[in-house]
């Protein structure tokens, strides 16, 4: 099978983006779009569809099985993890990547997600006291944690624009686990921060449901965060 | 003066928090933020002898099991503060809000390998994560606080010495390439060697072993090299192993080969005790040693049909949904292929008790570091080395005086050679790969590894760029480790010496680079004091 893959690159943070097709011949379907990263940096000849030598391609990736979120990048359109695509779904052998867009562009498929980490700080995710165990609490809990903090959420929420005041579900998935976990009287920060961050600016279009990578049960969260921090209905 | 951690998985976090928690600031140096760590990707559990499933378990058993796991190589005075701590450990990540299963009488508990008594804590097959996650947001408040400092997309560059003395370390920004000097003390946390054997374990490429390389360059010891883990249940997906975890087996898995058309389960049949939870190494080898029979088939499978479809669903809906995506096989319906594949390394930078090198003021801990594991690693000890290690690092780098410099500078400006940045070319790393993959599989031979010696030497170049020949260094040294080494003992098995051989070979096998040659020595294992 004869693959097209566009990418579009940028060759540092303030150098003009511009797309660059090659082509690659494989017949193993099985292969992932990590593995074809990888394969073509390795090809010390490779050359582009106008026969201009390609440089060294730029992207993250770390655990190649859907465990770390590295290689999120947006893949025909849509964000999604490199490691986690296979070279079969694409019939037509047309590939296009290109970096999320909803982060500066460090160099190519590379972009700065730090605004996620500062978030969960101003949102105050961690646990003051000593975790209380339930066993419901003990699944949300456990869902929470899964999530690997690779932005495709953010990518795709109508409402998340970054810097701004709301923080969408790469936020309030993990902030499952200590609503879930703080006593209860222990949790008015969080809920303040959350009604605030996350609440208020949410418009319930569930979008992150359907693109995470990780399927966490997102819809799932936000309805005990809402409850909880909300309603004031302490579910578990 | 500042402390500096390099790395952020497991070790990295917990020196961090063990820094935080005693209100003296540190700084949390990594290549990429902990989420894409490799710690994340541990499944199967975490040791600790908590005596929860009325088993009469004690710290002595896990002791006594963790230096028979390791054939007698690990320090039994630093295995014994290993195992005496592990009940605390899980019990504070549990306050920590690891979502572990509880029972009535407390946190549930799986078996694992090498180990007769349920003493493994988990959650499902996804344990390394849910352990990072807890680490992450603990951290957290002590970011906020402004008592740890983060550094998460930068490169450790060199280790800043002063006549043998470590004064800090050069770091750079893999965004702008801006590189740093912290002062200080360092702590490495950096991970295993995954990269000696690219593409060809079930690690993270973020383990590039690089920074080991580099430091093993500026002169830190190394020890033990030659012991790599085979994990038995791996499968081949692209670019990697996929790790099968070992609570697969925890939970009723059974391994079996088909003999002359029938399954043939051969380890229980052959180790009636533990069955299929033997060892690792025991496993591994045993695997090898089927499929080599002329009545069998090449390939043994991992049979999970029997286990009930409670415990999938409370305990290994992770580990199925694996399978499922990524061998298209549903291990709840059929058995699944699995061979042995690289997994963790027992080896590394030389540490004492305390996790001090061989260089004042450089300590180091987690999968880097050699510590606790000997010759083979249990299942459900790496998670625990890597929590107590960089804990005992971060203590020791609080309570043990300051070595000084020989030029007793105030800063350690000056103390480093500014080198362009260089890194192994894809071509390079994977025929080093290929030499070392051939001559260190399960079953060794002195004639293979004498040729991947040869191989290694002659792509020593002097047009190769400085990180490929420290690459190539540590690969040989690798290598001569696992030549020196003339005896069988847990995943260094020889068939030109396949017994085990203490009087000559129960000792550490250390590493030094020093003017341009390898030099090996062995050296004692310290005598287990009095309590």
């Amino acid at each position: 099978m004869n693959y097209t893959i566009e990418i579009l690159r940028q060759r540092g943070r303030d150098a003009e983006p511009y797309r660059q097709t090659v082509r690659f011949c494989t017949d193993d379907t099985e292969m992932s779009v990590a593995t074809l990263l990888k394969t073509l940096n390795s090809m010390a000849d490779l050359t582009d569809a106008n026969g201009k030598t390609v440089e060294k391609i730029e992207w993250e990736c770390s655990c190649l099985q859907k465990k770390c979120g590295a290689c999120a990048m947006r893949i025909n359109g849509k964000p999604r993890l490199a490691c986690d695509t296979k070279l079969g779904e694409f019939k037509n052998g047309a590939i296009v990547l290109e970096p999320l867009k909803k982060f500066p562009v460090i160099a190519d498929l590379i972009v700065d997600r730090s605004v996620m980490m500062e978030n969960l700080k101003s949102i105050g995710l961690w646990l003051e006291k000593e975790a209380r165990h339930t066993k419901k609490g003990e699944d949300l809990a456990y869902e929470a944690s899964r999530c690997l903090q690779c932005g495709c959420c953010l990518e795709v929420c109508p409402n998340f624009i970054p810097g701004e005041a709301f923080y969408s579900a790469a936020s309030f998935v993990p902030t499952a686990r200590v609503l879930s976990e703080l006593p209860k009287k222990e949790k008015a920060d969080i809920i303040d921060s959350y009604v605030d961050k996350v609440y208020k600016g949410c418009g319930k279009s569930l979008s992150c449901r359907d693109i995470c990578p990780a399927q966490i049960d997102v819809e799932h969260l936000l309805v005990n965060n809402n409850a909880v921090a909300v309603w004031k209905r302490f579910l578990y | 003066m500042s402390i500096n951690i390099i790395g952020a998985g497991l070790a990295g976090l917990s020196a961090a928090l063990t820094f935080a928690e005693q209100g003296k600031p540190c700084n949390l140096i990594s290549y990429a933020p902990s989420e894409r760590a490799q710690s994340v990707m541990a499944e199967g559990g975490i040791n600790a002898a908590l005596d929860t499933s009325g088993e009469h378990d004690t710290v002595e058993e896990h002791y006594a099991d963790t230096l028979k796991g390791g054939v007698y190589l690990a320090d039994e005075n630093a295995v014994w503060g290993l195992c005496k701590n592990a009940p605390e450990i899980v019990r504070k990540l549990d306050r920590l809000g690891v979502p572990f299963s509880h029972n009535e009488k407390g946190i549930v508990q799986r078996y694992f390998g090498g180990q007769k008594k349920k003493r493994t804590a988990y959650v499902k097959a996804s344990t390394g994560k849910m352990l990072v996650t807890a680490l992450v947001d603990e951290v957290r408040k002590y970011e906020v606080k402004g008592l740890i400092t983060r550094y998460p997309r930068h490169r450790f560059v060199q280790l800043c010495l002063d006549n043998g003395v470590c004064r800090g370390v050069q770091i750079a920004d893999r965004f702008t390439n801006e590189t740093t000097v912290l002062s200080g003390t360092v702590i490495i946390a950096c991970g295993g060697m995954a990269g000696l054997f690219d593409g060809m374990t079930t690690g993270s490429t973020h383990n590039t072993s690089d920074a080991v390389a580099t430091l093993f360059a500026q002169g830190v010891e190394l020890a033990n090299l030659e012991f790599v883990q085979y994990h038995p249940t791996t499968i081949g997906i692209s670019g990697k192993r996929l790790l099968i975890s070992e609570a697969a087996r925890g939970e009723g898995g059974r391994l079996f080969v088909r003999r002359n058309g029938e399954p043939w389960y051969f380890m229980e049949e052959k180790y009636p005790e533990l069955k299929n939870l033997m060892p690792r190494d025991v496993v591994s080898a045993e695997m090898v040693a089927v499929t080599a029979r002329d009545d069998c088939e090449d390939q043994v499978y991992l049979d999970m049909t029997g286990i009930d479809k409670k415990v999938w669903k409370a305990r290994l809906s992770d580990l199925r949904d694996q399978c499922v995506h990524y061998i298209a096989v549903d291990p709840m319906k059929e058995p699944i292929p699995v061979s042995p594949g690289i997994h963790y390394f027992m080896g590394g930078i030389y540490v004492d008790e305390r996790h001090r090198t061989n260089i004042g003021n450089l300590y180091a801990a987690g999968e880097c570091a050699c510590q606790y594991h000997g010759a083979n690693r249990l299942g459900g000890n790496s998670l625990l080395g890597a929590i107590y290690g960089g804990s005992v690092a971060a203590q020791s780098a609080i309570s043990i005086p300051l070595v000084k410099g020989g030029a007793e500078r105030s800063e350690p400006e000056g103390l480093y050679q500014t080198t362009d940045y260089t890194e192994v070319s894809p071509a390079l790393a994977q025929k080093i790969s290929a030499i070392l993959y051939c001559s260190l599989p399960i079953m060794r031979n002195e004639a293979d590894m004498l040729e991947a010696q040869r191989e290694l030497s002659a792509l020593l170049t002097p047009d190769k760029n400085e990180a490929e020949k420290r690459r190539l260094t540590l690969a040989l040294a690798m290598v001569q480790s696992a030549v020196n080494r003339r005896e069988s003992r847990g995943a260094h098995k020889r068939t030109d010496y396949p017994e085990r051989d203490d009087e000559h070979f129960r000792k550490t096998g250390v590493v030094r680079y020093e003017n341009g040659k390898i030099d090996l020595t062995l050296r004692d294992i310290p005598e287990r004091r009095s309590e």
